[in-house]
């Protein structure tokens, strides 16, 4: 049996600006996401891995943070996340144009860690910076919680079981979100996650955990908000769950016709969380026509923005690959730079 | 080297006691303590370092003057360790985790490679590691496997690292209060044979000269260089001793950093004397002797009397007790190194 978060806030019920908000970024992610596989194609960018199909567990979980006091940790398929929580996309994607590894946007300014190619690498450093808030002396009900983003594959990893066991010993206000998408490049969550959930394992660590539906947006805020009050609340950390699925290749070099028919996708997405919310939004009167094609048409304003600004966006110079190791470097690595410098100039 | 236990002595030099007899574990924990004492965001972290001090005592009484918060003990787990210190540096502290044993540091290598020697990088400067690795470090005390290995050469390849390891207790506290205080991970290598073995520490050595980088002559000579650091250096020196009697001049060179290495200071040392022995108890292939000899025979190919010798421990697992005075670089083997060094002759 799963443990109840110790904080069952009363959460109000997403408004109508709230869920046309939700709407509009999810359709800005969902044509970025598209979109970038097009500049890959068309030699704009060396690689991507889209998260076509997790819009809903993204954006939801992203708009439910308060970002003056918590931080993200991503993995390297958190574009929805990133766009919700207002990372620059150009300085997002510059690590899809293969210019800088981490990305070029400021990770302690944006609240945002640098992309992480490690799968469960980060999961620890949420710990960490978790409980640095309580070293801070804040009061419970005012702490920052780290959001750590992970899949079902990085379930596997044993950072994953160590995270979960210093968090809940430490009491470190962590939020655990996995995106369980089905798949961990070729091989499905059955022959990857034992137990039938991650969000099972949680019950061993002591640790409450919520698993919901991860293609619909609304239920994702609640459950995340919920896990987050819990946890800023001085109760410990909690994990959710959100059940989704990726819809696309596990990046552009994959092809997923050699480990699934496309009649399995079909019938293992289930129903696009996008289409999902536009469906909910004209059955409650919340949005019409008008309002689908004006946030389609921002949405490929918005993409179109990102492009142009990626394709002016040069290499970094050559120094930086020297400057960046150190904050103080050594004698050794200054040579080092002024050698390749010297011959580099001489070619 | 005294080997008594009695309480230090302190000598009176000016105003206060500028030079105490200390063995080197009671120089690491002075010096823990005033960094402690002196920056609030530096915590100490890993397995029984709290109530019971470190199994080698090194954070003995820490954590009852500090406080459970700046000094904690972690679950068991290497990773989670060095994972959460990249957090807590994230969030600004910095972190002084201790490694157990030098052998447990392989369960943490992905977070030491991956991120505490990148995430300065990764985060273009943004996001510094101002983490202080300590390593109970090398062979000689009988303990059992995974507890005598020699890991230098492995830190010393991660981009991003830098690495020292003192000699004495003074090298000892000064060199611990150097790293500790400084904005990029430092992996503290604690010669664990020599933490009982006193020595004078000059508590006010800034103002008689003491210079934290580079590396230093421990013993002056004409005829040739030994290369040595950690429990080796004080191994050189009984050898020097032992040479004199044959009329040899042995100077001992203490590296102290591992990386950067002081290619100046150890091509001083090596022009004056023209024959270079590099001591290691880590394996021979691939060993840091390597990079030393590289590092001579590039700045004295032209004055060199012999090629650099390697004495080091041989490409076998570290032995268990019985055989590791066999494995360890002994008084004999050094000399057959100094004798084959002199007695080389160009063919």
């Amino acid at each position: 049996m799963p443990l109840e978060l110790a904080v069952q806030a009363e959460l109000p019920e997403l408004n109508r600006d709230q869920l046309r908000q939700l709407y509009r970024l999810m359709v800005a992610v969902r044509h970025l996401d598209e979109s970038a596989i097009r500049w890959q194609r068309q030699g704009l960018i060396p690689g991507y891995a889209p998260e076509l199909g997790q819009e809903a567990a993204q954006v939801g979980s992203g708009f439910a943070l308060d970002m003056a006091r918590d931080f993200v940790f991503p993995t390297y398929r958190e574009m929805g996340v990133a766009r919700t929580v207002g990372v620059d996309m150009v300085q997002y994607m510059s690590t899809h144009k293969a210019v800088w590894h981490g990305g070029l946007y400021d990770p302690a300014a944006s609240r945002f860690a640098p992309i992480q190619a490690v799968v469960a690498g980060s999961v620890l450093h949420a710990v960490g910076w978790a409980h640095a808030q309580t070293l801070d002396g804040k009061p419970a009900g005012e702490r920052g919680v780290a959001i750590s983003y992970f899949g079902d594959g990085a379930s596997s990893q044993g950072d994953v079981h160590e995270a979960m066991n210093f968090a809940a010993v430490l009491k470190a206000p962590v939020v655990f979100f996995i995106q369980n998408n089905g798949w961990a490049i070729s091989v499905p969550t059955e022959r990857q996650v034992a137990g039938g959930s991650v969000a099972a394992r949680a019950a061993g660590y002591g640790m409450p955990s919520v698993q919901v539906d991860g293609n619909d947006v609304a239920a994702v805020v609640q459950a995340t908000a919920a896990a987050l009050a819990h946890a800023r609340a001085g109760h410990g950390p909690a994990v959710v769950e959100a059940m989704t699925y990726r819809r696309g290749p596990h990046s552009t070099s994959d092809d997923p016709g050699r480990y699934r028919t496309l009649d399995q996708e079909r019938l293992g997405a289930g129903e696009d969380p996008v289409a999902r919310l536009r469906t909910r939004l004209l059955e409650a009167g919340l949005a019409d026509e008008a309002f689908f094609a004006e946030a389609k048409a921002s949405a490929e304003r918005e993409a179109e923005q990102v492009r142009t600004g990626l394709q002016a966006l040069g290499s970094r110079p050559g120094a930086e690959m020297f400057e960046f190791v150190y904050q103080e470097p050594t004698e050794a690595l200054k040579a080092q730079a002024a050698s390749w410098r010297e011959e580099s100039e001489h070619v | 080297m005294s080997e008594t236990l009695e309480a230090p002595v302190m000598q009176e030099a000016g105003e206060g006691p500028a030079v105490e007899t200390l063995s080197m574990q009671q120089a690491l924990n002075r010096a823990l303590a005033e960094v402690l004492a002196e920056n609030p965001r530096a915590v100490v972290l890993g397995e029984d370092v709290g109530r019971l001090g470190g199994v080698f005592r090194i954070t003995d009484g820490l954590q009852a003057r500090f406080g459970e918060q700046r000094v904690f003990d972690t679950p068991l787990a290497e990773s989670g360790i060095l994972g959460m210190s990249v957090g807590l540096a994230m969030a600004g502290y910095h972190p002084i985790p201790e490694v157990q044993f030098d052998g447990f540091a392989y369960p943490a290598i992905n977070q030491i490679v991956c991120q505490v020697g990148r995430m300065n990088y990764r985060s273009r400067g943004t996001l510094p590691m101002p983490i202080t690795l300590r390593v109970p470090s090398f062979g000689g005390i009988r303990a059992p496997e995974h507890h005598g290995e020699s890991l230098e050469s492995l830190f010393a390849h991660v981009p991003g690292l830098k690495v020292v390891s003192p000699s004495d207790p003074n090298q000892a506290y000064h060199l611990l209060k150097h790293a500790a205080t400084r904005p990029d991970p430092v992996v503290f290598m604690e010669p664990k044979s020599r933490y009982w073995q006193k020595g004078e520490v000059d508590l006010d050595a800034a103002a008689h000269g003491f210079r934290p980088g580079g590396s230093r002559v421990a013993r002056e000579g004409r005829h040739v260089t030994l290369v040595a650091w950690g429990a080796m250096v004080a191994r050189c020196l009984q050898v020097s001793e032992l040479a004199a009697e044959d009329g040899i001049d042995v100077e001992v060179l203490d590296l102290r950093w591992l990386k950067p290495i002081d290619a100046e200071g150890l091509a001083a040392s090596v022009a004056k004397t023209r024959r270079a022995v590099v001591v290691h108890e880590a394996p021979l292939t691939a060993g840091l002797g390597a990079e030393v000899a590289a590092l001579v025979t590039e700045r004295c190919f032209g004055t060199l009397r012999a090629p650099v010798e390697r004495v080091t421990g041989f490409d076998v697992p570290y032995p268990s007790g019985d055989l590791e005075d066999e494995y360890i670089p002994n008084i004999d083997r050094i000399l057959f190194g100094i004798q084959r060094v002199l007695e080389y002759r160009r063919g």
